[in-house]
């Protein structure tokens, strides 16, 4: 009994040291970002909230440019930029994996195993590795600095689909047999059977796939050079530059907390669904 | 496989798939087709006359010393990445597993590193690892270590380690998790009736009952290392000091954005993809064999 009582005291020891190096960092940005540029800039800065917490905040949401950090938009811009990649690319991939999962579970027709493989192979091509000439296509098809351009080549889903065909593969025959006798044409039986069933798993998709939009780098750092279009990850990065101690770091500490305040709310208020999602996803 | 209760339309299937192949042929297929196309051309400096040169390019790439730089800096950035967040993420996740109070809180505090972007994850180590105004930065070099991950290599690619894999243990951590719980109960009472220590009880039953997530977590955190650690490079040191920190993926991004070797980039991109499919396809071949036996 003692020995699992001092067990467990470890236990919560290794867990909360865990959680204390998970948090550290944020909680010093935080602390950070309610102090002034000169506090932070002499090295100053103690561990303790500043008085400025408002002022730098509000600051960075309606400019983002300081004494130091130029070119860049403000920062409600740039997550309005970010909330709209974010919802555009989790609602495209979904939509667009769920209706050819549809077809390729529920259909037989001539050449369906070979469509089915050649989204699957997609798995394979991450968009690191085709970066030049998936921009050059891009660039042809005059989608440089368009909304478009930003979410359209991000919307396939070899993942999404995948998921979506294994939990249509679970479906009974008995259900499609029993819509089919009541008279209902595939499209019917896809709006008020299969996609209702469906809801748990968009929901748990939604959350994954708005984090990877949200969080895009290497694809809005080449389709967008216009500031307006500047997501919010870019714009950090633009506003640190070469990092120099005397840059305004009030400002990008703030705006790091806001950047990554949306999905980090998501995964924790969905977290059994985030989880669940998760895992499902990557079996 | 197929189910057998199944609609017979003959059109509407295609027109179902119509959108995602259309955006997997135009923005997948046809960009690999381009650059293994493009890997085995020169142009020359004015973009005049372009010139078929089989497998030259990839010679120069590979014989490259700064390309051989770059896989060297690649190859240390993911073994330090997987060994800190899997280690770390393999404890946590045991120690949440023994139905201790408040597991349910610690898993939320837990998890959500995950949603930070990689880029706001080295904004957040550069203000703690800042020579002159960051915590530690400041700390390192009153004790006397010159630290200065601009100016010094070493220091840099420790940043980048540190700024990658803290993001990455939540990942981690979630799939060690998961995989603990799919453990029956019943195993692992077994092995206690059977004598065996907890020490044992890990090492000979749970680890190894753990292996098919331990296989794919190593393949996940390879892809994470070589590809989106990307934004924690560009955000921290772009490459630098002098290419101490640039990796198989930032040397593509460079050489095709900044420099504008086509040839050179895409030659780059056909060798990264290769790595992507050996691995994919190990990964398959793995699971297959699991599912069998």
């Amino acid at each position: 009994m003692a020995a699992m009582k001092s067990g467990n005291w470890i236990a919560h020891l290794i867990l909360i040291l865990g959680v204390a190096v998970f948090a550290f960092p944020v909680f010093v940005a935080l602390i950070g970002s309610t102090h002034d540029a000169g506090t932070i800039a002499r090295g100053e800065m103690p561990l303790r909230l500043g008085p400025h917490a408002v002022d730098n905040y509000r600051h960075a949401w309606a400019s983002a440019e300081g004494e130091r950090v130029k070119g860049v938009g403000p920062v409600g811009r740039m997550m309005l930029n970010s909330l709209a990649m974010g919802l555009v690319i989790a609602a495209g991939k979904i939509a667009i994996s769920v209706i050819s999962a549809f077809a390729v579970a529920f259909f037989a027709f001539p050449l369906r195993m070979f469509f089915f493989w050649m989204i699957f192979v997609t798995l394979m091509l991450p968009v690191e590795v085709r970066i030049i000439p998936t921009y050059k296509v891009v660039s042809d098809l005059g989608m440089i600095n368009t909304f478009t351009g930003l979410t359209v080549p991000l919307i396939a889903s070899a993942t999404a689909t995948l998921i979506f065909r294994q939990f249509f593969l679970t479906i009974p025959d008995e259900l499609v047999e029993a819509a089919k006798i009541d008279g209902a044409g595939p499209m019917r039986f896809f709006w008020s059977i299969l996609l209702p069933l469906t809801t748990t798993t968009i929901a748990a998709l939604s959350v994954i796939l708005f984090i990877y939009g949200w969080n895009q780098y290497l694809w809005p750092l080449l389709i967008t050079t216009q500031r307006d279009m500047n997501t919010i990850v870019i714009g950090i990065t633009k506003m640190i530059g070469a990092s120099d101690a005397q840059t305004d770091w009030q400002l990008i500490l703030a705006t790091s907390v806001l950047a990554m305040l949306p999905p980090v709310a998501l995964v924790v208020a969905m977290q059994r669904w985030f989880v669940k999602g998760l895992v499902e996803t990557e079996k | 496989m197929t189910r057998r209760a199944i609609f017979d339309n003959k059109l509407l299937p295609y027109a179902l798939l119509a959108p995602q192949l259309a955006v997997t042929l135009v923005f997948f297929f046809w960009p690999v087709g381009q650059a293994i196309v493009q890997s085995m051309l020169r142009q020359d400096p004015f973009g005049l006359r372009t010139t078929f040169v089989w497998f030259e390019n990839f010679v120069y790439v590979l014989s490259n010393p700064f390309y051989l730089n770059a896989l060297r800096n690649t190859l240390v950035l993911s073994a330090a990445v997987i060994f800190l967040a899997m280690s770390t993420g393999l404890l946590l996740a045991v120690t949440a597993d023994k139905g201790i109070r408040g597991r349910s809180i610690y898993t939320t505090l837990l998890v959500w590193p995950y949603a930070v972007a990689p880029a706001v994850a080295a904004s957040l180590w550069l203000f703690i690892f800042h020579p002159t105004i960051g915590i530690f930065g400041r700390f390192l070099v009153r004790i006397g270590i010159p630290w200065d991950y601009t100016l010094n290599g070493t220091h840099a690619i420790l940043l980048v380690m540190l700024a990658a894999s803290w993001k990455q243990i939540s990942y981690n951590f979630i799939f060690f998790l998961a995989g603990l719980q799919s453990i029956p109960k019943s195993v692992i009472e077994a092995a206690s009736v059977d004598g065996a220590g907890s020490r044992q009880r890990f090492w000979k039953v749970l680890f190894p009952l753990l292996a098919p997530t331990t296989f794919f977590l190593l393949v996940v955190n390879v892809i994470y290392a070589f590809f989106d650690t990307f934004g924690v490079i560009h955000a921290l040191t772009r490459g630098g000091p002098g290419k101490a920190t640039e990796t198989l993926i930032y040397k593509v991004w460079v050489d095709g954005v900044v420099n504008l070797d086509l040839g050179g980039s895409s030659a780059q991109s056909v060798v990264l993809l290769l790595v992507v499919v050996t691995l994919t396809a190990l990964q398959f071949r793995y699971i297959e064999r699991r599912v069998h036996y």
